[in-house]
């Protein structure tokens, strides 16, 4: 019989990953936007992705809020943990959001917020990374509490997590601006992507070189069964993902290096997800220690079994709404 | 940066600040949601121009309003973990899949459906836009209604057990949801939400019609907020009264301090203004009715109301701002009955479109709705102190493993930003509402354009303005 809280494990685990791919092609177009002086660009970058932010932000507060209702003491713990990342995420995302709307509504004002969406977007970028560095070296808990101290998150290993997460974030807003723009903005976005998808590659070698160092657990759970078949396929997914982005960039595609940079989120994943497994918190605690009781586990997830496919149904069309290249003749005095 | 306070204390002070600057923006979207959905849909069924331009007149506002509804809610799903981890550890239980499903119920909803709302008439048609614009509407109610449950549960919690660890576990989801203070409480902020939009719209209208009352956009809305204010204030009164029942059966200690009553006396009362002084355990220079306390509270001139005496001191919440803030919320609520009044004789006179003075006052009264909510939302949750989960979970004992210099940094961090931010998102809205509300402009010109790839020959059709 399969426990309710791997279910939840595997949902959250879902939640975060589509928090990932969606709001992180959105804050990389944040991220670009300091290479992007020209205002007209600008109108058309921020317009490629407002009417599908605030529902890809949604996955982060289901994330949270799944969190707490589901493995609470997780969510007592790794927040105090990161204290200080995820305040500054906060506090990014709240300069984010409000500029898709605020740069429209005043001229004297529009670099103000022009600089709080480049910044907010790096901000909550790097704080992410941050935060995912941090957990994956661990955190102490004692007496159901975080048991550290205030700036334990901050290490060489999450600095390099944080920076990798906002490279890896502008390689997807560049390949979605490569989807959904033409002309000089699409073939500047074009060879972004191509440094970027450089940096990322690099950078995802770097940080799992050095997660076995952090704890040999890691380095062992990848040649163990099952996952030794997937240690086995990674590489070779990873090669073909990057050789998609390559080829894509260099040949004009307009949707395959996207896909491809999705590819390799996705993979970095379930990476993660082999590294953490049966842990939620590395080293800390385990899914079954820190889930909910069943009768939390239960309640939610008949509501999220029904709820979440028709999510992905509206979801989805909205993105169908919106489809195709922005145009960017549309009128902006 | 601990300002030599408590990490308990600042924790508190950052969720006050936080939640009061979020607690704005639903009360607003959350009425204003509504109010779209019956503009589009006299539009749709009367095709009068004036609410077509009305609907796009206050949807520009909509959007100001729900970005910033939407991070600074964010904020808070994120401080239960950040600064009150030891109640998410216990309570995480019962509340977070109530949450859990105020995001997969309510804010996928709202977030898939807006951008089609707000821009996608042109794209999707008249029917599928409505539908989108009903359930933006729909997925505020549905959220308000979760938020509430959660809220009310903490309240008047019912429905479970607690384990080893000393978490609460759910034994009955019906009984949790529909906790006694639940339906109450609802009813009230759901009305209360109507209202502060009632008298927002309101307040755009009068300013309008002064400068020009011949406007037709503005007699529109004008006419509509006030029928609003007039049908929806007594319900609004009815509504609090039954709540206040429902309180003093449950939470007796929060009556007696918003009562500002510390002595049980064989009759009650009614204290109308004084100073409450918790110390000395007596309200000063009270100006008070006998016996009408008993009528207002138990419906009973005869009632005896419980004071803060018969309450052991550590299980008495503070009296002086509950006292305060439950009177100024009511003496809102009697302006606004009396708005309500003025404008249906004006109508009956036919000046309601040209009473100067009336006009004035519905733009004096345009922000009372807010300043109600923010005190009706600090008596009840000031009443509920020392505790989280009333009578069960401390507030000391809720607070995270936390370092006092973090929260006051933090704390400090939020103020400077939620006043840059959200100072200016209230310019941007005051802003929007002081033009005129002709709506000849091509849909948001000037706005976040909702790209979509579409064939030439529609191009054409929407012109350059395309939204």
């Amino acid at each position: 019989m399969l426990d309710l809280s791997f279910i939840w494990a595997g949902l959250i685990a879902f939640a975060v990953l589509a928090y990932v791919v969606l709001d992180g092609f959105d804050l990389g177009v944040g991220i670009l936007f300091p290479f992007f002086e020209d205002q007209h660009e600008r109108n058309v970058m921020t317009n490629s992705v407002a009417p599908v932010w605030d529902g890809n932000e949604t996955w982060l507060v289901l994330g949270g809020g799944g969190l707490m209702a589901v493995f609470p003491l997780a969510y007592a713990t790794v927040l105090p943990a990161l204290y200080v990342p995820l305040i500054l995420m906060l506090l990014g995302l709240i300069f984010r959001g409000v500029a898709f709307e605020f740069r429209f509504r005043t001229k004297r004002w529009r670099p103000v917020w022009d600089w709080g969406f480049a910044l907010g977007s790096i901000t909550a970028s790097f704080t992410q990374g941050v935060a995912l560095g941090a957990l994956v070296q661990g955190i102490k808990i004692a007496d159901r509490q975080y048991a550290g101290g205030w700036w334990d998150w901050l290490t060489p290993f999450s600095v390099l997590t944080g920076v990798a997460v906002v490279v890896g974030y502008a390689l997807l807003g560049a390949t979605w601006l490569n989807l959904k723009t033409a002309g000089p903005l699409q073939a500047k976005a074009r060879r972004m992507a191509i440094y970027a998808g450089v940096g990322t590659l690099g950078l995802i070698g770097a940080v799992s070189i050095w997660t076995p160092f952090l704890d040999p657990v890691y380095f062992t759970r990848w040649f163990q069964w099952p996952s030794a078949y997937f240690s086995a396929v990674v590489p070779l997914a990873l090669a073909i993902c990057a050789f998609g982005l390559w080829h894509g960039l260099t040949t004009g595609k307009h949707l395959q290096p996207f896909l491809s940079a999705l590819g390799l989120f996705v993979l970095s994943f379930v990476g993660l997800g082999i590294s953490f497994y049966p842990y939620i918190v590395p080293g800390a605690l385990t899914i079954k220690e820190a889930a909910a009781p069943d009768a939390s586990l239960g309640f939610l997830l008949v509501g999220a079994l029904v709820l979440v496919p028709i999510i992905l149904i509206y979801t989805g069309y909205a993105y169908w709404v919106f489809r195709g290249k922005v145009d960017s003749n549309e009128g902006y005095h | 940066m601990s300002f030599g306070q408590t990490a308990e204390l600042l924790a508190r002070v950052q969720f006050a600040f936080t939640v009061s600057f979020h607690f704005i923006f639903p009360a607003f979207s959350i009425g204003l949601a509504s109010y779209l959905a019956v503009l589009n849909a006299l539009w749709l069924w009367k095709r009068d121009p004036a609410y077509l331009k009305l609907f796009d007149y206050w949807k520009t506002v909509f959007a100001i309003v729900f970005g910033m509804g939407v991070v600074s809610g964010i904020v808070m799903s994120y401080q239960f973990g950040t600064n009150w981890a030891r109640f998410s550890d216990k309570a995480g239980p019962v509340i977070g899949p109530l949450m859990g499903y105020e995001v997969l119920t309510a804010f996928f909803l709202e977030a898939g459906f807006l951008g089609i709302a707000l821009f996608g008439r042109r794209r999707v048609g008249d029917g599928l836009h409505m539908f989108a614009v009903a359930m933006v509407a729909a997925g505020t109610l549905i959220s308000a209604t979760w938020i509430i449950a959660a809220n009310s549960w903490m309240q008047t919690p019912a429905g479970f057990t607690t384990n080893a660890a000393g978490q609460f576990v759910p034994s009955d989801w019906w009984a949790i949801i529909f906790n006694p203070s639940f339906p109450y409480r609802l009813v009230h902020t759901v009305l209360a939400a109507f209202l502060t939009t009632a008298f927002a719209v309101g307040a755009v209208g009068a300013f309008h019609l002064l400068r020009d009352n011949a406007n037709r956009q503005a007699r529109v809305m004008f006419s509509m907020a006030m029928w609003m204010a007039a049908l929806v204030t007594p319900i609004q009164i009815i509504a609090g009264d039954q709540h206040g029942l429902n309180t003093l059966e449950h939470q007796p200690q929060k009556i007696a301090a918003i009562e500002g009553h510390y002595e049980t006396t064989p009759t009650t009362p009614l204290i109308l203004i004084g100073i409450p002084d918790d110390k000395a355990e007596v309200t000063r220079f009270a100006l008070e009715i006998p016996r009408l306390g008993g009528l207002v509270l138990a419906h009973d001139l005869n009632a005896s109301v419980k004071g803060l005496k018969d309450f052991p001191p550590d299980q008495r919440p503070p009296a002086f701002l509950p006292f305060w803030t439950f009177r100024i919320m009511v003496g809102l609520g009697v302006l606004m009955f009396i708005t309500g009044l003025w404008s249906l004789w004006a109508r009956y006179r036919k000046t309601l479109y040209t009473s100067k003075w009336l006009h004035r006052a519905a733009m004096l009264m345009g922000p009372s709705g807010f300043v109600a909510v923010l005190a009706g939302w600090y008596t009840t949750e000031v009443g509920r102190q020392p505790f989280t989960v009333y009578g069960l979970l401390r507030t000391s004992d809720s607070l995270s493993n936390i370092d006092a210099q973090a929260v006051g940094a933090s704390l400090v961090a939020f103020i400077v930003v939620y006043f840059v931010v959200f100072g200016a998102g209230v310019f941007y809205i005051l802003r929007t509402v002081s033009k005129t509300p002709e709506g000849e402009q091509p849909e948001l010109t000037e706005g976040p354009t909702r790209a979509a790839g579409i064939t030439p020959a529609q191009q054409i059709a929407e012109g350059s303005g395309n939204a």
